[in-house]
């Protein structure tokens, strides 16, 4: 066991600072965790623009959680009204953007944060999916990413909740009613959700502890196994190919590069161009021309009042729209239950891509033109998807083309790409690819 | 009868056109103007305040729009009596639901809650403001074009006279009130722009510190991609 220890292997020179770090490798893994994790941790050295949105997830979930500590100081979870009619829930949100130093900064930096974590993380997805990243041997860090965008997804609809507003109100309605599609069970089930017959004090409550104290428990636990699996196996590259299969005398990956210093110096320029552009929406367009917040939301929650249109979200749309485009009911239940089923198998399936794929290679610089055509219609219905979950159903593009159908149309081709996957990506065609890694 | 078959065919797509997006006119900006604004605080107070609250804005924020606390007590607090209360109704939600059915929104946000597709918030209250006509068929005897059969009676009545819809459905001043038709446009534009400022008093600040913020941000950036570079200069 003496052996094992990091006493063992890490010895001081002398000076003072090396026994104090001495004292605590005896009794912490201090050392070894900082060379495992970032100063021997070799990174392919041919990380392109898309390697950027992994650590900017992380700067954006350090956002969150620190600006979210000072709204709870704040904020309060509560459905009842004030003395001015208003409920205090919704005053208490207008009472940070107004009465509370930098309070509208932090609410803004939270809110764009919400928008700018989906970005972020779709196009951290987008970069799986460009180089296959979720091949073998690295389908335990896609089976857990998948994960964290599900709790992600719980995460904003419950946050949604929390400012109490008519968006805020009637989504979470919509949302939680879905449940009551469900055979047998449905009702008691929705109502058990929200704990009331309505969305309701209860349900702001609830949403609230998950969203300050659970979700975001889970959330770390699964980032946490998420980076520690990429740690284990090793980062893929834009090549997708296994830079651990060349090494130096020292078993050191030819084309890797230590983490720290060189990707630590190259996110830090990563993450300023991003702070620009989140700069940019929290100062000068904060509402993001109501994408981001919704206009329909600076009115208080009103139980009696159905907004003509409710639309989630733009995360959520097109997952959503999905949601919509089963119309049918199926074996006797409700149209609504299979379109949960569908939303639900949307994100789902994301989690299979690991078997789908038969591919012989995994960067898309080497598979052959029916993956690069499928993959970017693939792109354009999900952007379409999107456009059409925040239009209501009688949407029609330039007044003529309607737009539910062409909904359900994207909705059977985003099925339709993974299903048939382990078929088309066999079939395709593909070069050769490189021993070392190309800058 | 050609015509009217044509009319016939048409008549459709001109209703659904008419119900599809509202016209609004361009509200002016004049953030930049306190006169403007402070005239649009003293409209508020008097027109506005009666039944409407604006509970999150306390009267002491006034003194941005370059009030000092003696013009603010004196000039625009009627019912309150410290600088740090907020601009409430005096009569409570709970009884102005009692008498007219419903209790008038908060104004605090409005300009903010009414952006839509059609126009941003601010044109839509400017538009509002000067849409009302005399409809006998309605409680208050008055309606609005932009919010058909609206429960708010016109306030500003007395300033704008009164308009009346016409066999066109156009509506058209058929009294004239105290003031001319581009007097009343200015004061319900100064109103509708401290309505604005009243939804973010912080919005002007917001982006003054933006422009600081990104400054940094383009310093750092500099920093930042030297020092990439200097430590990837051996990689290749």
């Amino acid at each position: 066991m003496a052996a094992n220890t990091n006493f063992e292997k890490y010895k001081s020179d002398g000076s003072l600072q090396g026994n104090l770090l001495e004292w605590f490798d005896a009794r912490f893994p201090a050392t070894s965790l900082w060379r495992g994790h970032l100063s021997e941790y070799y990174a392919p050295k041919n990380f392109n623009f898309w390697y950027f949105f992994g650590s900017l997830a992380v700067l954006v979930l350090v956002i969150q959680i620190v600006t979210g500590i000072f709204l709870v100081m704040h904020y309060k979870p509560d459905a009842s009204l004030n003395e001015n009619g208003i409920p205090v829930a919704f005053a208490s949100v207008e009472y940070i953007m107004r009465d509370v130093n930098w309070g509208w900064l932090i609410r803004y930096m939270h809110s764009t944060g919400a928008s700018a974590f989906f970005v972020v993380v779709y196009l951290h997805m987008f970069r799986g999916m460009l180089y296959g990243s979720y091949r073998q041997p690295r389908e335990l860090i896609w089976v857990f990413g998948t994960l964290i965008f599900l709790c992600l997804m719980a995460e904003a609809f419950m946050g949604y909740l929390l400012p109490w507003g008519q968006m805020s109100f009637w989504g979470a309605q919509v949302i939680v009613n879905l449940f009551s599609a469900i055979p047998l069970i449905g009702e008691p089930l929705s109502i058990w959700i929200r704990g009331d017959f309505v969305v309701g004090d209860a349900t702001l409550n609830r949403f609230f502890a998950f969203h300050v104290i659970a979700v975001p428990l889970v959330l770390l636990g699964l980032i946490a196994a998420h980076i520690l699996a990429l740690h284990e196996v090793g980062s893929n590259n834009p090549d997708g190919i296994e830079i651990k299969k060349r090494k130096d005398v020292h078993g050191i990956p030819l084309d890797g590069i230590p983490f720290h210093p060189y990707y630590s110096v190259k996110d830090i320029v990563g993450v300023v161009v991003f702070l620009m552009v989140f700069s940019i929406i929290v100062f000068f367009a904060p509402e993001g021309g109501g994408y981001f917040l919704e206009y329909n939301n600076f009115l208080p929650a009103d139980p009696l009042k159905t907004p003509p249109h409710i639309a989630p979200v733009w995360y959520f749309t097109p997952y959503y729209s999905l949601l919509r485009a089963m119309v049918w009911p199926l074996l006797g239940i409700d149209a609504k239950f299979w379109g949960v089923v569908l939303m639900g198998g949307g994100v789902v399936i994301l989690a299979f891509l690991p078997w789908l794929d038969r591919s012989p290679v995994k960067s898309i610089r080497y598979r052959g033109p029916i993956y690069k055509t499928l993959l970017t219609l693939f792109v354009i219905s999900f952007v379409l998807l999107g456009f059409l979950g925040t239009q209501p159903p009688s949407y029609a593009f330039f007044g003529v083309i309607p737009g539910a159908p062409i909904a359900q149309l994207l909705t059977a081709y985003y099925f339709l790409f993974f299903l048939t996957m382990p078929w088309w990506s066999k079939i395709d065609k593909y070069k050769p690819e490189p021993d070392r890694v190309t800058m | 009868m050609k015509k009217l078959l044509t009319a016939l065919l048409f008549a459709p797509t001109i209703a659904l056109a008419a119900g599809a997006a509202l016209h609004l006119d361009k509200a002016p900006d004049v953030q930049g103007d306190k006169a403007a604004l402070q005239s649009g605080a003293r409209t508020f107070v008097n027109y506005c305040l009666n039944c409407h609250g604006a509970s999150f804005v306390r009267y002491s924020r006034l003194t941005e729009l370059g009030l000092t606390e003696q013009q603010v007590k004196d000039n625009l607090m009627f019912t309150a009596e410290k600088l740090g209360e907020p601009m409430r109704v005096a009569a409570r939600s709970g009884e102005q639901k009692v008498w007219f059915g419903a209790a008038p929104p908060d104004l605090s946000l409005i300009a903010r809650a009414r952006s839509s597709a059609d126009g941003s918030g601010a044109d839509w209250l400017y538009t509002y403001l000067r849409s009302f006509y005399a409809d006998p068929n309605r409680p208050t005897g008055w309606n609005n074009t932009v919010f058909a059969n609206v429960g708010m009676p016109h306030v500003l009545w007395q300033l704008q006279g009164t308009a009346v819809m016409n066999q066109d459905h156009k509506v058209e001043l058929a009294v004239p009130g105290s003031l001319s038709s581009t007097e009343y446009d200015k004061v319900v534009g100064d109103l509708v722009g401290f309505m604005v400022w009243l939804a973010e008093p912080d919005a002007g600040f917001r982006k003054r510190l933006g422009f600081g913020v990104l400054a940094f941000l383009v310093v750092l950036f500099g920093f930042a991609y030297a020092l990439k570079k200097a430590y990837w200069k051996d990689i290749k």
